[in-house]
C-alpha cells in the first residue's frame, strides 16, 4: 500500500496518495467529495455535455483502495453526490457497483451541502460521525477538535524552480485534517485561500497526493 | 472601387497607407448620400477593437463635411451596454464591429431585425484574419448575413500578400465569384542589415549589442518603430535602449500585456508625434496609420517574410515615398537568415503556410451560435455553411459529427439522453433544450485563446496603478523580493492579492527575471530553404566579416547543411555525447523531432538526457554516440515514435483545451470564476485524461489531434523535410563541436527527457521544504 502514515488525535493514519484516508486499526477507509454524477447534473442544468464517465472512474478507484486496503468500514465524508437528483439519476450498472462495494462492509454516507438529503441506496446517512477519538463531518467547524473533513478540496502548488506542479492535498494540524476531493471531476482550492489559512494552524502538514504521497509544510505565502 | 460597387465580393490588396479604408467606404457613402436608407446599411469588421473606434472617428470627418444624413456607430466589447440595446433596436446605417462581436450579434432572435437592409461587408485586415480561426469564425457569420440580407456584397481590404486568390476564395460566397484588384504596390523598400560595430553574440535574442547603432538611428530619424518577435525581448531592449538613452529622448513601449491604458497612452503620444521611437510588438502590425514614422528597425530574424514586408510598410506611408527600414540579427545565425529575407524582400517573394481546411471547432461552436438564433433545419444549416470559404469541402458526415457533438456531446456511452443541449422538434427542426443554455454560449463566443493571465499593480497604498498582466505561470514562479520587467520598469513583487500580481517600483538597474511570455514564431518553410539556398554558395561577400569566417570554418570542419540532404553530426563534449540535427524545419517541428527523436535514441539504448531546439537545428545530448542513423528519419518511424508520445503530452493537452473551449466544452476561465477561488472548476487536462481512456476516437480527441498536427507539433514541417532530404542523410563523426553546433549550447529552453523527472523534482523540493521547516518524514 502505498501511503504516507502520520498520528493523530492519538490515532495512526495512512494518507494514500489516491486521496483517501486509511484508519488500520479500524480497518476504516475515508474519502471525501466524491461528486458523483456530477457530468449529468451539468447536463441537466443546460451546461455542456461533458464526457459521462466520471462515476465509472471514480468507482474504479475508489474499490481499488477498498481491495488494497482490505477496509471493512468505508466512510463518504459528504457531497459524494453532485445532487440528490444526480444519485437517483446513476445508471443501474452503477448502482449496482455501488451495492457490491458495500457488501459486507460497513458504509457511512456523511451528508454535505450537495447531497444534504438521504439517496435511496444502502449504508447509512449521518450528518456526522464519532469513532473512537475522531470525528467525522463535511464541513469543518472552528474551534472543534480530532476532527475529519472534507468541502473545500484543498490543493496545493509548488514550484520546483523547473516547472510548477500542482496536487490534490491533505491538510493536516493537531485539531483537524482536511481531506482532498476523491471524485474525479472535482477542482481545488489553493492551501493559500483565505479559508484554509483560517482553519489551519500554523504548523499545518500539506500531504500532496500523486503516485507517492508526500508531506511538505501548507504553502502559505501567496504566489 | 465604385466601378465594382455591385459586384458580389472584391478583395482589394494595396499597402499599407494607400488610403484602402476609405476606398472601401467610398460606395456606402456614395450610396447613403443619393438614396435615403432605413437601418443598417454596411457593415465593417477589423480585427482590432481600437480601430472600431478609430475609423468612426475618421469617416465621421467627411461625412460630417458633406453634412450627410449618415449615422456612424462602433460596437466592441467595450460598449456600453445601453449603446448596444440601442443599436440593436434601432442600428446605425453603417456599424464598426469586430468578428467576435458580429458574432454575437447573429447570435440574437432578433438578428433579422438587426440586419435589415444591410447592403455591404467590409472586412479590414482581412490577410490577418484569414490566418486566425477568428477568420473562419467571421466568414461563417457572414453566411448567416447572406441568408439573412440576401445580395450582400462583400469587400475584403488586404496587405500585400503572396497568394491573393487565396483570400478571395475566403472572402467570396460560394459559388459566387470574388474580384481582385490590386493596387500599385509603390516603390521597393530601402531595406537593408544595421552595420554595428559590435559583432552579434552566439545566440540569445535580446540584440543587447546593438544598442548604441540603434540609439544614433533613432536620433537621426523623427519617429522610429522598433518591432521584436516578443514581449519579453521587447521589455529587455526598451529597458537596455533607456538606460542608453543619455539624451532622454521620447521613447515608449507597446505590446500585448501592457494595460490598455498604457497603451493608449503611447497610441496617443504617437499619434500627437510626440515620441521619437516606440519599442514594440506585433500589437502594432495592425491598425492605425502612423504618418510620421520615417524608419521601422526588426530586432531579431523576421521568421517570416511577408510580415517583415507588413512591417515594412509601416514607415513611410506615404505611397510614393520608399519604406526605410534596418534589421538588427540577434546572433550569428540570425545574421544569415536576416540575409535570406532581404533576398526575399528584393525578389517579392512572399512565404505563407497554406492552413487547412476550416477547423471543426469553430464549426461547433457556429452551429451553437445559429441554435441561440432560434431553431434551424439541419440541411439548410449545412448547405449555408458550405457557401463559406473555410468549409467549401466541409463533408456531410463531418458536419453531422460537430451537430452530434453539440446536441449530446457525441460520446460513444449515451448517457442521461433526455438533458441534450439541442434537441430534435417532431418537425425535424433543432433548437436549444433549455433557452436558458443561450446566455452560456453567447459568453463563450469567440476564438482568441487567452491564457491564463494575472493582472500586475502597485501595490494599493502606493496608487494601485495597473501596469499591465503577465501569465498566471509566471506569477506562480514568483516569490516575494523576485524583480522584473514590465512596461520598461523593474518592479519588485510583493504578493499575491485576489487573483492581482501586487508589485512596487525597484531602484534597481538588472531585473532578476524577465521572461514573461514568449509566442515563439517559427521560421516559414520559404525562409529557411533560402538560408540552405545560400550555403550553397563558394563564399558569402555580402556577409559581414564574423559571419562569413564562422561559415567557412563550419564547411572546413564538417559541412554545411544543404536543401536536398539531412546532416547530422555526432560528437563528444564536455564528457557527454551529442548529436545535432540540421533539420531546418521550424522551431515547433524541431522541437517534435527532439521528443521523437529522443524516444528512439532511449529505445536504442544510447541514453539521452535532454535536448534544445531552435528553428534550424535539434542538439540532443546523452550517453552513448550515435554512430548509426539507419531508419532514424523515415516517415513511418517518426509517426509511430509520434503517436505513442503524443497522447500523455503537455502540448495535447494545451490544444485540447484551446478546442475544447472554442468548440463549447469548456467554459473560458472568466476572472470572476477564478476569483472564486475555482473549487467548482476543474482542470480541463480531466476531461481530456478521461475522453483518451472511456472514450478514444470521440470527435474533441480527433480535432485535437488535427489541431495540434498543424499547431505546435508541426508535423507538416517534419513531413516537408524528410520529402526534401529522403535517404540522404550524412551522419558525421567529429571529435569536437562544430562551428554550427556551438550556439545550440547556448540556448535556453532545453528539455530533460527523463519522464520520471517529475516526481523526483517533486521529491527533491518537498524533501527540502521539510528539511527547512526542521521536519522530518
Amino acid at each position: 500500500m502505498n501511503g504516507y502514515g502520520f498520528d493523530f488525535a492519538g490515532a495512526r493514519l495512512v494518507a494514500l496518495g489516491s486521496g483517501a484516508l486509511f484508519w488500520p486499526d479500524q480497518d476504516l477507509l475515508c474519502v471525501s467529495d466524491l461528486h458523483l454524477g456530477k457530468s449529468e447534473r451539468r447536463a441537466r442544468l443546460g451546461d455542456a455535455p461533458l464526457p459521462p464517465y466520471e462515476t465509472q472512474e471514480t468507482l474504479t478507484r475508489l474499490e481499488s483502495d477498498i481491495r488494497s486496503t482490505g477496509a471493512t468500514t468505508v466512510i463518504c465524508l459528504g457531497d459524494s453526490f453532485d445532487d440528490t437528483i444526480a444519485a437517483k439519476a446513476l445508471r443501474d450498472d452503477e448502482a449496482l457497483w455501488i451495492a457490491s462495494l458495500q457488501a459486507g462492509r460497513t458504509w457511512i454516507w456523511i451528508e454535505g451541502n450537495h447531497d444534504p438529503a438521504p439517496v435511496a441506496m444502502g449504508g447509512t446517512f449521518r450528518r456526522e460521525v464519532v469513532l473512537a477519538s475522531l470525528v467525522f463531518r463535511h464541513i469543518a467547524k472552528i474551534g472543534e477538535n480530532n476532527e475529519l473533513s472534507g468541502h473545500y478540496h484543498p490543493k496545493v502548488t509548488l514550484s520546483t524552480g523547473h516547472n510548477r506542479i500542482t496536487r490534490r492535498a491533505f491538510l493536516v494540524d493537531q485539531n483537524r485534517i482536511i481531506l482532498p476531493a476523491y471524485g474525479t471531476y472535482t477542482g481545488g482550492l489553493r492551501s493559500n485561500s483565505t479559508a484554509l489559512q483560517t482553519l489551519m494552524g500554523p504548523d499545518t502538514l500539506a500531504i500532496l497526493t500523486g503516485p507517492v504521497p508526500r508531506p511538505m509544510p501548507m504553502p502559505r505565502l501567496s504566489g | 472601387m465604385l466601378d465594382r460597387a455591385k459586384d458580389p465580393a472584391t478583395l482589394l490588396i494595396a499597402p499599407t497607407g494607400g488610403g484602402k479604408t476609405l476606398a472601401g467606404f467610398l460606395p456606402t457613402l456614395v450610396d447613403l448620400a443619393e438614396t435615403p436608407h432605413t437601418g443598417l446599411h454596411t457593415l465593417y469588421i477589423s480585427p482590432l477593437k481600437a480601430w472600431a473606434a478609430d475609423i468612426t472617428r475618421n469617416l465621421r470627418v467627411p461625412v460630417d463635411e458633406m453634412a450627410l444624413p449618415i449615422r456612424i456607430e462602433d460596437r466592441t466589447g467595450d460598449t456600453p451596454a445601453s449603446r448596444k440595446r440601442r443599436q440593436r433596436a434601432d442600428p446605425p446605417h453603417i456599424l464598426l464591429t469586430t468578428p467576435e462581436s458580429l458574432a454575437l450579434l447573429t447570435s440574437y432572435e432578433d438578428a433579422p431585425h438587426i440586419f435589415a437592409g444591410l447592403k455591404r461587408v467590409v472586412v479590414d485586415e482581412i490577410h490577418a484574419l484569414a490566418e486566425s480561426k477568428r477568420g473562419d469564425q467571421l466568414f461563417l457569420a457572414l453566411t448567416r448575413l447572406h441568408v439573412l440580407c440576401p445580395g450582400l456584397r462583400r469587400v475584403g481590404l488586404s496587405a500585400t500578400v503572396e497568394d491573393p486568390k487565396a483570400i478571395a476564395r475566403l472572402l467570396s460566397h460560394h459559388p459566387d465569384p470574388c474580384n481582385i484588384l490590386q493596387a500599385d504596390p509603390g516603390p521597393d523598400p530601402d531595406i537593408r542589415m544595421l552595420e554595428t560595430k559590435e559583432e552579434p553574440p552566439w545566440a540569445g535574442g535580446g540584440a543587447a549589442y546593438a544598442i548604441p547603432a540603434v540609439m544614433e538611428q533613432i536620433r537621426q530619424h523623427k519617429t522610429t518603430l522598433i518591432f521584436h518577435n516578443t514581449r519579453a525581448q521587447a521589455e529587455i531592449f526598451f529597458h537596455n535602449l533607456w538606460l542608453a538613452n543619455s539624451d532622454a529622448l521620447p521613447i515608449g513601449i507597446h505590446h500585448g500585456s501592457l494595460d490598455r491604458y498604457q497603451r493608449e497612452r503611447v497610441e496617443g503620444a504617437m499619434q500627437r508625434g510626440e515620441l521619437r521611437a516606440i519599442v514594440c510588438t506585433g500589437s502594432l502590425d495592425l491598425g492605425i496609420d502612423w504618418g510620421d514614422v520615417d524608419l521601422v528597425i526588426q530586432v531579431g530574424a523576421p521568421k517570416n517574410v511577408k510580415r517583415l514586408v507588413q512591417r515594412i510598410g509601416r514607415a513611410n506611408h506615404r505611397y510614393n515615398a520608399p519604406s526605410k527600414a534596418l534589421l538588427v540579427p540577434a546572433n550569428r545565425f540570425e545574421v544569415v537568415e536576416c540575409l535570406a529575407a532581404l533576398d526575399a524582400v528584393k525578389a517579392h517573394d512572399l512565404d505563407g503556410d497554406t492552413r487547412g481546411p476550416g477547423p471543426r471547432d469553430v464549426l461547433c461552436q457556429h452551429i451553437l451560435i445559429r441554435a441561440c438564433a432560434g431553431p434551424f433545419d439541419a440541411n439548410t444549416l449545412y448547405t449555408e455553411i458550405k457557401t463559406a470559404g473555410p468549409y467549401t469541402h466541409l463533408s456531410r458526415t463531418a458536419f453531422d459529427d460537430c451537430l452530434e457533438f453539440c446536441a449530446t456531446g457525441g460520446y460513444a456511452l449515451r448517457a442521461y439522453d433526455q438533458w441534450q443541449r439541442l434537441q430534435q422538434r417532431p418537425d425535424g427542426q433543432w433548437q436549444l433544450r433549455d433557452p436558458r443554455a443561450a446566455q452560456l454560449i453567447r459568453m463563450n463566443i469567440g476564438t482568441i485563446q487567452d491564457t491564463d493571465t494575472l493582472k500586475v499593480r502597485l501595490r494599493r497604498a502606493r496608487g494601485g496603478k495597473p501596469l499591465g498582466e503577465v501569465e498566471e505561470a509566471f506569477a506562480a514562479s514568483l516569490t516575494p523580493g523576485d524583480t522584473f520587467l514590465i512596461g520598461g520598469q523593474i518592479v519588485r513583487y510583493e504578493g499575491l492579492r485576489e487573483m492581482t500580481v501586487e508589485v512596487s517600483r525597484d531602484r534597481g538597474r538588472k531585473p532578476k527575471l524577465a521572461v514573461f511570455s514568449g509566442t515563439k514564431f517559427a521560421t516559414s518553410t520559404q525562409l529557411s530553404h533560402r538560408i540552405l539556398n545560400l550555403f550553397k554558395q563558394d563564399d558569402w561577400p555580402e556577409l559581414p566579416d564574423h559571419t562569413r569566417s564562422w561559415l567557412h570554418l563550419q564547411r572546413q570542419m564538417s559541412q554545411l547543411p544543404e536543401q536536398g540532404r539531412l546532416l547530422i553530426e555526432s560528437f563528444p563534449h564536455d564528457g557527454r555525447e551529442h548529436v545535432c540535427i540540421y533539420g531546418f524545419a521550424g522551431r515547433n517541428a524541431q522541437q517534435t523531432l527532439g521528443l521523437i527523436l529522443t524516444k528512439r535514441l532511449d529505445e536504442m539504448g544510447l541514453d539521452p538526457l535532454g535536448f534544445v531546439s531552435t528553428d534550424y537545428a535539434t542538439l540532443i545530448w546523452g550517453l552513448e554516440p550515435l554512430t548509426d542513423a539507419t531508419g532514424l528519419f523515415t516517415l513511418e518511424a517518426m509517426r509511430d515514435g509520434l503517436d505513442a508520445w503524443l497522447t500523455g503530452n503537455a502540448v495535447m493537452k494545451r490544444t485540447f483545451r484551446a478546442s475544447a473551449t472554442v468548440a463549447g466544452l469548456i467554459t473560458r476561465n472568466t476572472p470572476r470564476a477564478r476569483k472564486s477561488g475555482r473549487q467548482a472548476t476543474f482542470s480541463s487536462d480531466i476531461l481530456y485524461n478521461t475522453l483518451v481512456k472511456y472514450d478514444p476516437t470521440h470527435l474533441l480527441l480527433d480535432i485535437t489531434h488535427e489541431e495540434a498536427m498543424r499547431g505546435l507539433i508541426d508535423f507538416g514541417r517534419i513531413e516537408e523535410m524528410v520529402a526534401r532530404t529522403g535517404d540522404r542523410i550524412d551522419l558525421r563523426r567529429l571529435p569536437r563541436v562544430t562551428p554550427l553546433a556551438a550556439p545550440l549550447f547556448l540556448e535556453a529552453g532545453r528539455t530533460p527527457v527523463d519522464g520520471a523527472a517529475q516526481e523526483r523534482l517533486l521529491e527533491e523540493e518537498t524533501a527540502r521544504l521539510m528539511a527547512a521547516a526542521g521536519l522530518t518524514n
